[in-house]
């Protein structure tokens, strides 16, 4: 996987001593320190991420965490104090921090577009001369220009609008043309600053989706900074967890939930509904972990009330429930199936942990075994595995 | 007199004689240049004013009656502009009139054209408005007659004068609401513009100034009247117009003609007034 943006060591301070506080940063000192010793503002301190192109990377955090100023460094509407921001440009790779004016304007224009908290729309112009505005910046002719904006407001489903003038619209309207002014640049790389965070649930809801709907299609890279965890499970692929300006914990969804690193991040995710992350792959005993009995066969559960014989290529060659020979179904057809004594479901790791539960709610409390691509044993879920997933245990 | 107040009075700092002495150097050495820039503004002034008068009266107010219409799209505006200026007409003040207005239009452009570079440069610049605030409090503060003096001195009699001093008396004016306009841009469409690429030139031109134009509209109306009010001091050196009928009222008291001509100015004010508000953008 490219990369589309590094972080490296990044430290940013607001204010005249710089040197004095990168000093302060060097032994670790917190931002109230800083603050009372030199009367700067830590923005954030060492801060490194690597985000790959194609990725939704959010950066988390309370409010003051250092997350926004992390992401206005990637294009320089905040001055790094020290460290680098590699951008990707093209085939080569710029450092933001010290390219010369030229080279960030050309980022700004081509390589990475930015959506804003508060929309950032120009109340003077039409929907369609605020998308087209970042085209107009970098001098693209009216003719195409006029093409590319159509094309970006059929897209947000705004072409009835196009118009209007910026405040005649509602919130999660104006922030559709904000989507739309960025796409239009067709920038790979595209920052969110709280994109949805003024917007009421509702509406904060359907946009999400309809971003994950476009990134399906445009698959940009794309840095969203956001406050909600929710947010950040549901549209995240990887998740940046910051505190006073420092990164806590970096990884993917449901390292997050499933591993905290600390009280900061465990306070964070108290509140979330690990259904929402969890899959079956998260909560999963390996087979190797399994009890084997005898002549190939393996206990699925602690209580010893299922068992399957795997043959030499990790296949199931019978099953047994309470003594009696069982079949296997999948959980995706849990609903479907009638409810019987003698059957045991599998799942695959992919397969969320509500489908899992759902599954076991029907068999009678029954283990769910896991199978991958090729239908191999991989693992097994029991009742136990689940309570203390769901209970982080 | 007590001893303190004595040797503060005995040690009296010439401001006045130093003042003097620093006119009395420019009238002594470039007295030509300012009488030819003098003589060459009245001509302008002279001849936009004769210009005006060879149209008939009646058909100049129905020409700027046309163009507040073109400016404001308001059938209501055209009409009263017209009615107001036929009253002027009818009251035998017509050329004052066109003589004051076109001082004013004069003096208001130039204070607009000094005074909205001057603003956005100092909206900019903090440190730069920190050093021009004195400067404008002076302007504006200092008695009108104060400096009629060396003004009279450099420039002589007429209308150049008189517009010089509006222009003085204006430009604060108009540089402290540019001023105002750009530093009150919001920050966030600021950022929209830097995060998309703008060039300086770009972020002024397309973001800074569409977005502070209301408050400079607003400049230009405040200008306008304020021009209007400086013109009868203006008489005083010689500047035309209703500013000189009052004048003449005042000396002779002629109740009379004292209230037709302060009419025809508050006339001309309204009307300047409703022609110049322009509202700017998408309508609120």
């Amino acid at each position: 996987m490219t990369v589309a943006v590094d972080f490296k060591n990044v430290d940013i301070v607001f204010g005249a001593d710089q040197a004095g506080s990168l000093a302060l940063i060097d032994q670790g000192a917190t931002r109230a320190e800083i603050l009372e010793k030199t009367g700067n503002v830590l923005g954030c301190a060492g801060a490194s991420l690597t985000v790959h192109e194609g990725e939704i990377s959010v950066l988390m955090g309370l409010s003051g965490s250092g997350k926004s100023t992390l992401l206005r460094a990637v294009n320089r509407l905040n001055v790094v104090s020290r460290g680098q921001v590699l951008v990707k440009d093209g085939d080569r790779t710029v450092d933001v921090v010290t390219c010369d004016e030229a080279t960030l304007r050309r980022l700004r224009q081509k390589q990475v577009a930015m959506v804003f908290q508060q929309f950032g729309l120009l109340p003077w112009r039409t929907v369609e001369e605020n998308v087209g505005f970042g085209l107009e910046l970098a001098g693209v002719p009216e003719a195409e220009r006029k093409a590319r904006v159509q094309k970006q407001l059929q897209l947000v489903h705004l072409d009835q609008w196009s118009k209007k003038y910026a405040h005649e619209l509602s919130g999660g309207m104006q922030q559709r043309v904000g989507l739309a002014r960025a796409f239009a640049t067709e920038a790979p790389i595209l920052l969110m600053d709280e994109p949805f965070s003024a917007l009421d649930p509702l509406i904060r809801t359907k946009l999400q989706d309809e971003l994950l709907q476009l990134q399906a299609e445009l698959k940009k890279t794309i840095i969203f900074v956001s406050h909600d965890l929710e947010e950040a499970l549901k549209i995240g692929s990887h998740i940046t967890i910051m505190e006073g300006g420092r990164i806590v914990q970096t990884g993917a969804p449901e390292d997050i939930v499933l591993r905290p690193a600390n009280d900061y991040v465990r306070d964070f995710i108290a509140n979330v509904n690990p259904l929402s992350v969890l899959t079956a792959w998260n909560v999963m005993r390996d087979r190797r972990d399994l009890e084997q009995g005898d002549n190939g066969w393996v206990w699925l559960d602690r209580r010893k009330t299922t068992r399957f014989k795997i043959d030499d290529h990790g296949l199931v060659a019978a099953a047994e429930r309470d003594g009696k020979p069982a079949v296997w179904v999948s959980c995706a057809d849990v609903e479907r199936q009638p409810e019987e004594g003698a059957q045991v479901f599998w799942a695959n790791p992919g397969t969320p942990l509500k489908t899992v539960m759902l599954a076991m709610h029907r068999s009678q409390t029954a283990p769910v075994a896991l199978f991958d691509e090729g239908s191999r044993f991989v693992g097994a879920i029991g009742i136990r595995d689940v309570l203390s997933a769901v209970l982080r245990r | 007199m007590d001893p303190i107040s004595k040797f503060l009075t005995d040690y009296k700092i010439p401001i006045g004689p130093w003042g003097k002495a620093f006119f009395g150097f420019l009238t002594d050495n470039f007295d030509t240049i300012f009488r030819a820039f003098s003589n060459g503004l009245n001509f302008i002034l002279d001849g936009a004013v004769n210009l005006l008068l060879m149209v008939p009266p009646v058909l100049l107010a129905l020409v700027i009656a046309i163009i507040a219409w073109f400016l404001q799209r308001s059938r209501p505006l055209a009409i009263g502009v017209f009615l107001g200026l036929i009253f002027i007409i009818n009251q035998n003040l017509w050329k004052q009139t066109v003589q004051t207005l076109v001082l004013v239009v004069a003096a208001a452009a130039m204070a607009m054209a000094i005074g909205v570079p001057l603003g956005i440069w100092a909206a900019h610049k903090p440190k730069v408005y920190r050093f021009m605030l004195p400067v404008l409090d002076l302007m504006q503060t200092l008695p009108t007659f104060v400096y009629l003096i060396p003004v009279l001195t450099l420039f002589g009699l007429g209308n150049a004068p008189g517009l010089i001093v509006t222009i003085i008396f204006v430009i604060p004016t108009a540089v402290r609401l540019t001023h105002l306009g750009v530093v009150s841009v919001p920050k966030a469409i600021i950022e929209a513009g830097e995060a998309f690429g703008a060039t300086k030139r770009q972020l002024l031109w397309k973001v800074e100034l569409p977005s502070a134009l209301p408050t400079i509209m607003a400049g230009l109306t405040q200008s306008i009247m304020l021009s209007l009010s400086m013109v009868v001091f203006a008489a005083l050196i010689g500047a035309g117009g209703l500013g000189t009928e009052i004048n003449r009222a005042l000396g002779s008291r002629r109740i009379d003609l004292g209230l037709e001509a302060g009419l025809a100015i508050v006339v001309l004010a309204i009307v300047l007034d409703r022609m110049t508000r322009i509202g700017v953008g998408g309508k609120k």
